[in-house]
């Protein structure tokens, strides 16, 4: 029954997507347009039917040959180049969320807890979620705005009409990244943020760093590292698609590059809350 | 400039390109009414007409880009709107596009551009040759100083003449030219125009050049087609188009400043 559902929406989708182009076959000789339900919803349909779309090209086109250098120039830029705003920003997430639990611990007598809390709270939600929200700021935008830019001044179009196809060199390669890179900027950041967590509790208690470290991994299970690695592999997989379908679909000159950047993150960021609290409901049934 | 081939040398020839009686609209917006065309092997046809009556739609079409909503396209003897994506590209590696901005790929220098459909079209060749490939195309547009330069660090025209290259690297059968001297100075125009006639004579491409500069298509054209109310009105050598009395076509004459 549990399969059943996607594939009935799939085809709901579906259904109404072609509703939709045999609405747009009739309507050219009978102008203006009527709308099936109303103007916007028709769109937001027309728009997953879209999305659902691109996602099964993406999934046809995932096969070899692979372009590779685009993949690697690509893991470089999602990866690297995010490294020095992930590092500054789990570092203060590390000592700014040690700094504000301190107080209710204490109430309690229980700072010993301290590490474990911290660490808890780091790999099982602000980890894989900060992570995916800086991503989702500063590489979906740039995905979104980069190939909205060569959709508007026609690079894409001539990537076409040389006989490649611009959906595996650019997609494909984007989409793989953002994939695989997002998991390991993850476990970076919880790293860095368990870092921040240390010096904070090192300026008010004399505890060592494998002291620290022992105690604060000593709460963390396979699930919370399996969970969230999944997770972060959704995220970047949202992320780099969404980003790709905003860009790749551009109109209208510069003000449509814009809205490509600024739709990708939009959209990236509530889709990554969406996942969240799905991710959440589906481990929680595995604890 | 001389031109080698005439209208009347090649009526008997076989023609790359042949459209019949073809549609497009975009909405309510009929862009293509009807349109007809041949254009024979190594023939330069130039397609002129005002801004926003379908002329870059019309070779979006025939490199299917676009889909029409009705007619035959037939290039190369394959009708274009029936192609599956296979097939498209295949005929594609023979057909060059220049477009009317360049389209050159920004995150590239002019080598990796020309490189780009080569790598991906021709796994088995090696680099020497890949390389060989490249100086010859730059040798073509007499731009082999800027291999290693980005698109931003060249001039328009120079851009122009890379985005030729880059078509030309595949060797094409048919070359596409969307507005070539647009934006680009007199002199600069000229050398555009030379460039085209010298493909021509080289490769022997049977070309679409579209354009609204009568200096470009009176260099370039061995025949020029006018393109006005979504169909051809006029077609034939440029001095047997413009030997009219016609307003609609003797008003391009007057605003082209053109001896």
């Amino acid at each position: 029954m549990g399969k059943k559902i996607p594939f009935f929406y799939n085809n709901l989708f579906k259904i109404y997507g072609t509703f939709l182009g045999l609405q747009q076959v009739f309507m050219k000789s009978n102008p203006p347009r009527t709308y099936i339900i109303s103007q916007k919803l028709d769109a937001f349909f027309s728009d997953v039917y879209a999305i659902m779309n691109f996602i099964g090209r993406f999934f046809r086109e995932l096969g070899p040959p692979y372009e590779w250098r685009e993949i690697i120039r690509q893991c470089y830029m999602v990866g690297w180049k995010s490294l020095p705003l992930i590092s500054v920003t789990s570092f203060v997430v590390g000592i700014v969320f040690t700094k504000q639990s301190r107080p209710s611990l204490s109430e309690f007598g229980a700072t010993s807890w301290l590490p474990s809390l911290v660490a808890i709270a780091i790999f099982r939600a602000l980890a894989p979620l900060v992570t995916a929200l800086i991503a989702a700021g500063k590489v979906g935008s740039n995905i979104g705005a980069e190939l909205g830019s060569m959709r508007v001044t026609e690079q894409i179009d001539a990537m076409e009409v040389s006989a490649t196809n611009p959906f595996k060199f650019l997609v494909v390669s984007r989409v793989l990244a953002t994939s695989c890179m997002l998991p390991v900027l993850m476990f970076y950041m919880a790293f860095i943020s368990m870092l921040g967590a240390y010096l904070n509790i090192l300026v008010n208690e004399d505890t060592s760093f494998s002291a620290f470290f022992i105690k604060a991994l000593d709460k963390i299970t396979f699930l919370d590292l399996f969970s969230s690695l999944i997770k972060t592999i959704v995220f970047g997989f949202s992320i780099g698609i969404i980003g790709c379908y905003q860009g790749y679909h551009a109109t209208q000159g510069t003000q449509g590059v814009g809205r490509a950047a600024n739709f990708a993150v939009v959209t990236s960021m509530f889709v990554v809350f969406i996942e969240e609290i799905i991710a959440v409901q589906i481990t929680n049934w595995f604890r | 400039m001389h031109k080698k081939i005439r209208h009347t040398d090649i009526q008997d020839q076989h023609a790359d390109i042949m459209i019949r009686d073809l549609h497009k609209s975009f909405g309510a917006n009929s862009v293509l009414k009807g349109v007809n065309l041949d254009v024979f092997r190594g023939e330069n046809v130039v397609v002129l007409g005002r801004s926003g009556t379908g002329k870059s739609v019309l070779i979006k079409i025939i490199a299917g880009l676009l889909k029409p909503d009705s007619g035959t396209v037939i290039v190369l003897d394959k009708n274009v709107p029936e192609l599956d994506d296979k097939e498209l590209l295949q005929l594609r590696l023979k057909i060059g596009f220049s477009f009317q901005s360049s389209a050159l790929y920004d995150s590239m220098t002019v080598k990796e551009n020309l490189e780009f459909p080569l790598l991906r079209n021709s796994r088995n060749l090696t680099k020497a040759a890949i390389n060989t490939h490249v100086e010859e195309a730059l040798d073509a547009v007499g731009l082999q100083q800027t291999i290693h330069q980005y698109p931003s660090e060249l001039s328009g025209g120079q851009r122009k003449r890379i985005g030729i290259a880059r078509t030309l690297i595949m060797r094409p059968l048919i070359m596409l030219y969307d507005e070539p001297t647009a934006g680009l100075d007199p002199v600069t125009s000229v050398e555009i125009n030379n460039l085209i006639n010298e493909v021509q004579e080289r490769y022997n491409t049977s070309s679409i050049i579209i354009t609204h500069d009568l200096t470009c298509a009176k260099a370039t054209g061995d025949r020029v087609a006018i393109l006005l109310d979504g169909s051809f009105i006029r077609t034939g050598r440029f001095e047997e188009v413009f030997a009219t009395r016609d307003e609609r076509i003797t008003s391009f004459y007057e605003y082209n400043f053109i001896d």
